[in-house]
């Protein structure tokens, strides 16, 4: 989405105290240092490998993996007996599953004893029109028509409604709680330094781990998937909505400080305001989190498109989960672009100076229409059902369907090719070095390293990290995975880089790329798992494949959109200074860009870590799949929850360091 | 929005009947008055293609037999077993095994009890690709495994020959048998059924290599039968220690699992999951409709119905 590229859902706010100690150091000694370490590191290797690598077998358990088996356990026999569980939990999933039935049979399935819900087909069409009208404009609701007619046309009318419905109920309950916390997070460093860590858990811990107990409480139902969609999409609103919150100029902030305004009317009157833009952003990326979600919730009978999707991969029929797939992109586009054009509307009306009374006028008849269609779908059945033609959604499986296996028969045999070379080439050896090492050796070395680039603080964080693998006793599968995302967040930075500054030079490139981008973006990852698995076979390759292919677009975006950022001046100052264009882009463009290169690699990052258990799916192994294990093997979902936490420790360890290695280049 | 009014009114002028006319399901379907006391009746859809078979031909007789108002909840194995205890799932249609589900949910909770076998026989075991079975015959054999083992090594297994695990939906002992085994292989955990199927049908099309832990009744079997090699047989109580298994896997009595509170309401749905019973090749059938020839389950269910009318009343009489 357009958005995903203006304020960041991870903001790389300068860490806090730079310590200049470091610094002493000068860069040639920092590569020295790196290089004696990468040496002794091999060196110890090659006498110890094999030793003392903490590896255990697919069934063992380890105390605490049985320890947080018996959490469940002890829980769930107090599902029916605890207060806060009963009346809390129970209370809560009663009212979600209230709301979620009642907005259902309003739009979507059928009423008792009516055939069709209260709104039918066309009611609902007009219904949805006038209100992107009213909050968006005359564009957004040509869009939302679109996007109604495709959804009908596609086949899957009721299962997109249903999606619809879940993922406004999730975010609506992400902004209830989100906007207040945001606010007193921008308010607090106490409580930002308490909310941060919380947000990352939820982020990066795979949802995987905790599905199963979650729909234990929640019951099998909307509630549930209402549960997990809000849970994962949280964290973007808040941290968005708080750091816009932060920015507003201080200047304005302190004038109406000294107008005698209480901090009440500050935040009302100044700060709410100028911070609206960035927390519609919040808002919006929240909502494609949730959207992202759509097929997880789907594996505990959450309502919506999710489901085809999900279904279609166990008969591996590429075409139907494709057209599925559609549904969920149409629907992110818009969602997003119709939240954006509302978020601007107020203003963009006014400086246009749109007549009030034409659009009152508009408005009106708008509102007899939308009745007058109600009334047609309450009555008539042909109003109320979807029609059956055009059917769009036949044709487009067969065609995928087809093109997908041209493709992988033409190209079955260079990428085989492919994956071997990459395999033997890099991934063998770097996976043996990072896990067949004595632990002891690995996490020596990754303190030295995380030391050298990124100083003190990163040793800290990085050691903390290390202990919380140690202590899940997953270190070994934990090695297995960095590797793959080392390799994955690489790769996803090589390609942001070319693709982003070809993007960000031309105007030409960006309109025919972002669309691309955007659908990738938005397509849900087990779509593109089948067709991948026939190309690379079920291989950690293929996991690092899907990996990048999901993390990419979003790290092209954002250097994209910080080249074309870098004043135009500037870079025909370089140019008419006698600069080829490698010279512009590389002494020019990309210095210049490099905090959106910064916000791309961190983001590219956190999105290669929420691929480890999708890639888990397809030959990744490592802690993804111990994840994907312990949601479907009840005796194993202690393992599976720690492997879930090793995720989230490992994605912490590499944000920190990365993002202390920044600052510190970024000083010296 | 005109547009859409102008689409409507168009409508309108072509428009036949209205909502009341329109066909309201009939709840009351059967002739001896029983029918009406069934009405809702959730099934758990386990996510398989063939316990989807099994799970939509139950539901479609008792749609339009029984009169139920089915519901199919799509839920993993162990969430589905939740429900038994809350009332949101009636029934688990095909079971593999999962003894532990069976302590937790039947012995101790009491929220679940079994309701018989479903006729359909589980093989676990491991699979070459047919044309791998033609070509070396004497592979089907465990004890031949090892000299062919260069044959099986990949970019993930080292080394070592490739032994492609990973349904997470099932146990396996795959890696305590390669070792208690002697075998030069190493277990690599492809994560999914579909990343198995896809890569036995890749196997097979292009005559490449592969041996995988699979399983039967699968609806892949009649696009490309798989041929087992055969492991030490199962004897009772081989696998036993999870450690020192080094045999084949047991024959699994693939059962009904059903709620204690449905199994005592009185519903006929009851007595037609109890009565349900078919062969690993009905369910093959019906498995193929759907993941082969692209049937909605329930077409799929309503064209294997349509066919066997005598097996449907064999479970309602």
């Amino acid at each position: 989405m357009t958005t995903t590229a203006s304020p960041p859902t991870r903001t790389v706010s300068p860490p806090p105290a730079q310590q200049r100690r470091g610094l002493g150091l000068r860069s040639f000694g920092r590569r020295g240092a790196l290089a004696v370490v990468v040496v002794a590191w091999l060196g110890l290797w090659t006498a110890l490998r094999g030793r003392a690598t903490l590896e255990i077998g697919g069934a063992e358990l380890t105390g605490f993996h049985e320890w947080l088996d018996r959490q469940r356990d002890s829980l769930a026999a107090q599902r029916d007996t605890n207060w806060l569980l009963q009346y809390g939990v129970g209370g809560i999933s009663d009212g979600l599953n209230a709301t979620v039935d009642f907005l259902r049979e309003l739009i979507s399935e059928p009423a008792f004893p009516r055939p069709f819900p209260e709104i039918g087909y066309l009611g609902v069409i007009g219904v949805f029109c006038l209100i992107a009208y009213a909050v968006a404009g005359l564009r957004s609701m040509l869009l939302v028509l679109v996007s109604l007619l495709a959804f009908g046309a596609l086949g899957y009318w009721e299962l997109s409604l249903d999606l619809l419905i879940v993922t406004l109920v999730a975010v609506t309950i992400c902004v209830l709680i989100g906007l207040p916390l945001a606010i007193v997070m921008a308010r607090s460093r106490k409580v930002d330094a308490v909310v941060t860590p919380a947000l990352d858990l939820l982020q990066t811990l795979p949802s995987f781990a905790y599905l199963a107990p979650l729909a234990l409480f929640f019951g099998i139902g909307p509630a549930a998937a209402v549960v997990t969609t809000a849970l994962y999409a949280f964290p973007p609103v808040v941290r968005v909505a708080a750091h816009g919150i932060r920015h507003v100029a201080p200047t304005t902030v302190e004038a109406s400080r000294s107008l005698g305004s209480t901090p009440w009317q500050q935040l009302r009157t100044v700060q709410l305001p100028m911070a609206k833009r960035t927390i519609v952003v919040g808002v919006n990326q929240t909502t494609m989190a949730a959207l992202s979600m759509a097929t997880i919730a789907a594996l505990i009978n959450g309502p919506g498109l999710g489901q085809p999707v999900a279904q279609a991969l166990q008969s591996l029929d590429v075409g139907a989960a494709v057209v599925a797939s559609l549904g969920i992109v149409i629907m992110a586009v818009m969602l997003d672009r119709v939240t954006t054009a509302a978020s601007v509307r107020g203003e963009l009306a006014t400086r246009r100076g749109d007549s009030a009374r034409l659009r009152r006028t508009a408005l009106a008849v708008g509102v007899v229409s939308a009745g007058y269609l109600v009334y047609l779908s309450r009555t008539f059945s042909w109003a109320a059902d979807v029609p059956e033609s055009p059917d769009l959604g036949t044709p487009i499986a067969d065609a995928t369907s087809d093109a997908s296996d041209w493709f992988i028969d033409t190209f079955r045999d260079s990428t085989q090719a492919l994956k071997d070379g990459f395999s033997y080439g890099l991934l063998n050896p770097l996976q043996s070095v990072l896990a067949d090492s004595p632990w002891f050796v690995s996490a020596t070395a990754l303190l030295a390293i995380a030391g050298i680039i990124a100083g003190r603080r990163a040793v800290v964080s990085t050691a903390i990290c290390e202990l919380v693998i140690l202590g899940t006793g997953l270190w070994n599968e934990a090695m297995n995975t960095l590797t793959t995302t080392l390799v994955a967040a690489a790769f996803t930075m090589l390609i942001a880089i070319v693709v982003g500054v070809w993007m960000g030079r031309g105007r030409l490139v960006d309109t025919v790329v972002r669309p691309l981008l955007d659908t990738l973006q938005t397509l849900p990852p087990f779509v593109y798992l089948v067709p991948f698995v026939a190309l690379f076979a079920a291989s950690r390759f293929t996991a690092i494949v899907a990996a990048v292919a999901f993390a990419a677009p979003v790290a092209i975006k954002l250097v994209a959109d910080g080249i074309r950022g870098v004043s135009p001046t500037t870079v025909e100052a370089a140019r008419s200074a006698g600069s080829s264009s490698w010279q512009t882009i590389t002494k020019v463009q990309l210095p210049m860009a490099r905090g959106s290169v910064v916000l791309a690699a961190n983001q590219g990052l956190l999105y290669v870590f929420s691929m480890v258990v999708i890639g888990g799916l397809v030959g990744g192994g490592g802690l993804g799949y111990l994840v994907v294990l312990g949601f479907r093997q009840a005796e194993l979902f202690g393992k599976g929850l720690a492997a879930g936490i090793a995720i989230t420790a490992l994605a912490v360890m590499l944000d920190r360091i990365a993002r202390y290695a920044v600052t510190r280049t970024g000083r010296t | 929005m005109t547009a859409a009014a102008v689409a409507g009114s168009l409508l309108v002028a072509c428009g036949e009947g209205d909502i009341e006319e329109a066909d309201v399901p009939d709840t009351a379907a059967g002739d001896d008055g029983e029918a009406v006391e069934c009405d809702e009746f959730d099934i758990a859809i386990n996510p398989w293609v063939g316990y989807e078979a099994s799970a939509h031909v139950v539901g479609h007789v008792a749609e339009t037999q029984l009169g139920c108002d089915v519901e199919y909840k799509n839920l993993a194995e162990e969430v589905a077993w939740q429900g038994f205890g809350s009332g949101e799932v009636d029934v688990v249609i095909e079971n593999w095994g999962h003894e532990d589900l069976k302590q937790t949910y039947i012995e101790e909770q009491g929220t679940a009890q079994e309701a018989g076998s479903t006729g359909n026989e589980g093989v676990i075991g491991w699979y070459v690709p047919p044309w791998m079975a033609e070509e070396y015959p004497d592979i089907t054999d465990w004890q031949n495994l090892n000299e062919y083992s260069d044959l099986f090594q990949t970019s993930e297994s080292g080394d070592k020959g490739q032994l492609l695990d990973g349904d997470p939906g099932f146990v396996t002992n795959d890696e305590a048998l390669v070792e208690n085994l002697d075998l030069d292989y190493e277990v690599v955990y492809a994560g999914s059924e579909a990343a198995l199927i896809q890569a036995f049908r890749r196997a097979e099309e292009n005559r490449e290599p592969l041996l995988g832990y699979f399983y039967d009744p699968q609806w892949f079997m009649s696009e490309v039968p798989l041929v087992k090699v055969d492991l030490p047989p199962y004897e009772e109580g081989c696998d036993a220690d999870p450690e020192a298994v080094d045999c084949d896997y047991p024959l699994y009595d693939l059962d009904k699992i059903v709620a204690t509170e449905f199994a005592e309401s009185g519903s006929p749905a009851y007595d037609l999951v109890e009565a349900f019973n078919w062969t690993n090749e009905d369910q093959n059938v019906v498995a193929a409709y759907i993941a082969q020839d692209g049937m909605s389950p329930d077409e799929a269910a309503a064209t294997w119905v349509e066919d066997n009318p005598d097996k449907v009343e064999e479970w309602l009489s």
